[in-house]
């Protein structure tokens, strides 16, 4: 064993919202390192629709949603490149009546978070985008939402990340995490990193860090269920979705028709997640009633990954509750990828001034904890 | 006990002998109209060419396979027309595609006999029209009757290489040259005393004795440069180096390339069984034992998909997958077959691993190819996009393996998920890492193996 | 790209579509080998600005050989059986 690294943060966990952590707190100097077990951006983070949205964001969410979009114009400014970024529009579907009053409940949800949203009835759907069928019978619009390509999100912070002075070891595999003598120290298979600060960025296995904390939760996996077609003629601008979420599709500019919709299956241990074919035929389903024109299109391949998802479905973003210097950001349950950016940079705030303007307080921790601050099922470290 | 066999060229045809042999109906399910697989692929019917016409020496055994196929598909399930695009594990279902709609079988043990396709090298000019592959010119002439060009040049290596020349020849098309990449010095040093299967040896020296008596130009140790042409007039000629250096200008106007032929598991792949590369074969091969058992429990594997072998290799491995597949279900099984057949097939593979020594990949040709070549034709990625997917200083770093890569320039992502271009596009990447081939991965197997219409999803949605 | 009739080739004619204009094939071509033995010269023209495209591998594998077939959709030339009245264009 060589001797320990000593940095300022570590950072556990290569998907957006670690890499965008390195990054930030590179840019304030501060030394930090970053162990991601496999490549950064290998699970959720890369896998998703990447769908970069406001609207349709629990409140709690909004305001970091807000600050990450402000983030995400400014990529190529930032980090050199803007990873495909498009302002299409955020399209949202309602296929009945029951739907459509959901959107329209949002509407003012969205108006207090300083989010304009348009609603569309069926005609002024069917004026505006042709190509959607009968099925979709209203529809909220968000002109600043839009899209990016998850595969370039997280190599592209990493390199910046680097560059500014980070250090991210990719293949590098926590095997044991503990704070002792007012320092974490992280082991992996070959070193001992040691810093005053940690940041738990570690998707799924946040979960688990965080048990390694004594301040477990109830987080399950979540696979989604994602696929591709062909390349076809570009028609479909703005990303498109559904009330309730059961199905989502945007194109890009050079054809291909992204769907999501459903779970596939997935094992955390190996990692290992694949598609179902099942869920991917009622996905192709939906999607062909929301577009017509699609029935002829043909998917060319599916995939997964693995995302953490809590059970109100917003994540776990905040110190810790059980361990100063700790914070955490993990759970996303499949929406994280737009919030990654400003996670980031809340995460560098909250390392090097303990502090963030950023309201946390409904995504806290304790939310999952008994109410005199005990974790359920255990005493305090 | 619910089985399935995919495919229905030599492997799929007798493992489903012997298991009906067992007196199981098994699931048979093979995408062509008429089974047969490549080697032993039957024209349409109308066709009048007899077998020996079509298969030449290899009559016999053609027409052993086509007796056999046809006497079984009474006896099985056959459900030709049929692509199986999904394999699910739980539970354990073949998903299908057969006249654009969907359906699943659900099975207890299934052997995959998905075959192979041929392994081909990119160079300017390859996407052009009247450019195929190797067996792509055969199955022209095979399976239709036709020559892919009035002057048809014939590039690459490997048997299959002059065993197309002189069917080519023989059916009076015009071969402009048949030029192979690999040096003389090379198959003679691979060849030399090889007394194991001395039947195929003799065989690709007699077709080149005849080609050259016919006076066609029979190179070795070529390196091609590039196919010249346009889009409208399609391929007008063909550069290349001889084994002296000398630059050379070939005129024809189809071009048949390929570099020995890859196994296509993706089947395999999506069944779980490990895929891993085999330094000799110079491909990724799914794991299996010499009876064709996987480590997934139930699954088999047999003929090209699990190993380039050729038709006599498939047929055996076939048979032993459909024992091994009895033995497990602890049913009766035929040990002096399974005992005469493994001694065959280690017989095989000791000539197979000569042939693969005598007519290598051409790595380095592959490694070399000029940036301005399309590598990925679906997507047409140029070589220079790959290579500058493993620089530190592009825009999301350095692409350590494949699927990064692919994820970073889009090779890959085109409808025929990497089938052509993904042994060459590994070579280019792994010589700009400065690592080996073996090292860089390679590209993951996903759902659908082949492309799946949204209209063939079900109208209705399945009962929760 | 113009594939030549060599042998086997006394088969009955059957008459389609391609583009517009009605051509003969034979029974038993597949649309590649029907379009390319007879009045077209390729296939389809490349989605990402390469130019024509006449297919490859001729064995369904590489899916460059697409064209499209009224009332069925986008095909595979290289295994799609050339039926007489079918209506067919480039994709």
């Amino acid at each position: 064993m060589t001797a320990p690294v000593d940095a300022d943060v570590l950072i556990i966990g290569g998907g957006g919202a670690g890499c965008s952590a390195a990054l930030h707190l590179a840019w304030r100097g501060a030394r930090v390192v970053l162990l991601e077990r496999g490549l950064v951006g290998s699970q959720a983070s890369g896998a998703n629709y990447g769908g970069v949205r406001q609207q349709g964001r629990h409140p709690a969410e909004l305001p970091i949603a807000k600050r990450s979009h402000a983030l995400w114009r400014r990529l190529p400014e930032l980090i050199g490149t803007d990873c495909e970024f498009v302002q299409t529009g955020h399209l949202k579907l309602a296929r009945n009546e029951a739907e459509a009053a959901e959107l329209l409940a949002y509407l003012d949800v969205a108006a207090s978070h300083g989010l304009q949203l348009e609603f569309l009835d069926g005609m002024a759907l069917r004026r505006r985008f042709p190509w959607l069928g009968p099925a979709a019978v209203a529809g909220s619009f968000a002109p600043e939402d839009g899209s990016a390509n998850p595969r370039l999100l997280s190599p592209a912070l990493a390199r910046a990340a680097r560059q500014a002075g980070a250090t991210l070891l990719e293949q590098t595999a926590v095997t044991d995490c503990r704070h002792e003598n007012g320092r974490f120290v992280v082991e992996t298979a070959t070193r001992r990193f040691r810093a005053g600060r940690l940041l738990n960025t570690a998707g799924f296995w946040g979960g688990q860090v965080a048990a390694w904390f004594g301040e477990a939760v109830p987080i399950r996996h979540h696979t989604p269920n994602m696929m591709v077609t062909e390349p076809i003629p570009y028609t479909i601008e703005p990303n498109v979705g559904v009330a309730g979420g059961n199905v989502y599709l945007r194109q890009i500019p050079r054809g291909n028709v992204i769907i999501g919709g459903g779970y596939g299956m997935g094992d955390p241990v190996v990692p290992m997640s694949r598609p179902l074919a099942q869920v991917t035929l009622q996905a192709m389903r939906r999607a062909a009633a929301l577009v017509p024109a699609l029935a002829g299109v043909s998917v060319i391949r599916s995939w997964s990954g693995i995302d953490g998802m809590m059970p109100d479905k917003i994540p776990v973003v905040g110190p810790s509750s059980t361990t100063p210097g700790l914070f955490h950001a993990f759970g996303f349950s499949g929406h994280g990828f737009q919030l990654s950016l400003a996670i980031g940079a809340i995460l560098c705030e909250l390392a090097l001034d303990g502090r963030t303007e950023t309201p946390l307080e409904e995504l806290s921790i304790r939310r999952f904890l008994a109410p005199q601050g005990v974790p359920a099922g255990g005493v305090m470290a | 006990m619910r089985v399935a066999v995919v495919g229905a060229g030599p492997a799929g045809v007798r493992a489903v002998e012997q298991l009906v042999r067992a007196g199981l109906r098994p699931l048979w399910i093979d995408e062509a109209p008429d089974g047969g697989g490549r080697i032993y692929q039957r024209p349409p019917a109308g066709f009048a060419r007899e077998a020996r016409a079509l298969y030449g020496l290899e009559a016999p055994k053609a027409r052993a396979l086509h007796a056999a196929l046809d006497a079984l598909k009474p006896a099985a399930d056959w459900q030709p027309d049929t692509l199986v695009w999904d394999i699910g594990a739980d539970p354990r279902e073949l998903h299908t595609l057969h006249e654009g709609q969907v359906a699943a079988h659900g099975f207890d043990a299934a052997i995959l006999c998905t075959g192979a396709m041929d392994r081909v090298v990119p160079l300017p000019g390859w996407t052009l029209p009247g450019v195929t592959t190797l067996g792509g010119a055969q199955i022209a002439l095979k399976a239709q009757g036709c020559a892919i060009g009035r002057c048809v040049a014939l590039l690459g290596s490997g048997p299959l290489l002059w065993l197309v020349a002189y069917q080519y020849m023989k059916a009076g098309a015009t071969v402009a040259a048949v030029l192979d990449t690999t040096p003389f010095a090379t198959k003679a040093r691979a060849l030399a005393g090889l007394p194991h299967d001395p039947a195929t040896l003799a065989k690709g020296l007699y077709y080149v004795a005849r080609l050259r008596a016919a006076g066609i130009l029979v190179a070795e140790g070529v390196t091609p440069l590039a196919i010249e042409g346009d889009g409208e007039r399609g391929v007008s000629a063909l550069r290349w180096r001889d084994a002296k250096g000398r630059e050379r200008w070939l005129d024809c106007d189809a071009v048949g390339l390929g570099w020995g032929v890859r196994p296509e598991p993706q089947l395999a792949d999506l069944a779980g069984v490990p895929i891993r590369f085999d330094a000799v074969q110079h491909n990724w091969v799914p794991q299996r034992d010499a009876m064709g058992r996987t480590p997934v429990r139930g699954i088999y594997l047999a003929g090209d998909a699990a190993g380039i072998g050729g038709a006599d290799v498939a047929e055996m491995a076939g048979a032993c997958a459909a024992q091994a597949l009895l033995a497990d279900a602890v049913l009766p099984v035929d040990a002096a077959l399974t005992g005469r057949l493994q001694r065959r097939l280690q017989r095989q593979a000791r000539f197979r691993a000569a042939l693969e020594r005598a007519f290598p990949f051409p790595a380095r040709l592959a490694a070399a190819m000029p940036d301005e070549t399309i590598l990925c034709r679906c997507e047409a990625v140029t070589a220079g996009e790959l290579r500058a997917a493993a620089e530190p200083e592009g825009p999301h770093g350095a692409a350590p393996e494949v699927n990064r890569a692919k994820a970073f320039t889009r090779i890959g992502m085109g409808r025929c998920q990497g089938r052509v271009c993904g042994m060459a596009a590994a070579e280019v990447l792994a010589a700009r890492l400065g690592c080996d081939v073996a090292e860089i991965g390679r590209l993951r197997g996903q759902a659908p193996v082949k492309p799946l219409p949204l209209s063939a999803a079900p109208e209705r949605e399945a009962a929760a | 790209m113009r594939l030549v009739r060599l042998v086997d080739q006394d088969r009955p004619e059957i008459r389609f579509t391609f583009e517009g204009q009605e051509c003969a094939a034979r029974a038993g071509d597949t649309l590649l080998t029907a379009i390319l033995a007879g009045e077209g010269s390729f296939l389809r023209r490349s989605e990402f600005g390469d130019g024509p495209r006449a297919g490859f591998c001729l064995m369904g594998a590489c899916q460059d050989c697409r064209v499209v077939v009224e009332g069925r959709g986008p095909v595979r030339a290289c295994v799609t059986e050339c039926l007489p009245g079918l209506v067919v264009r480039r994709a």
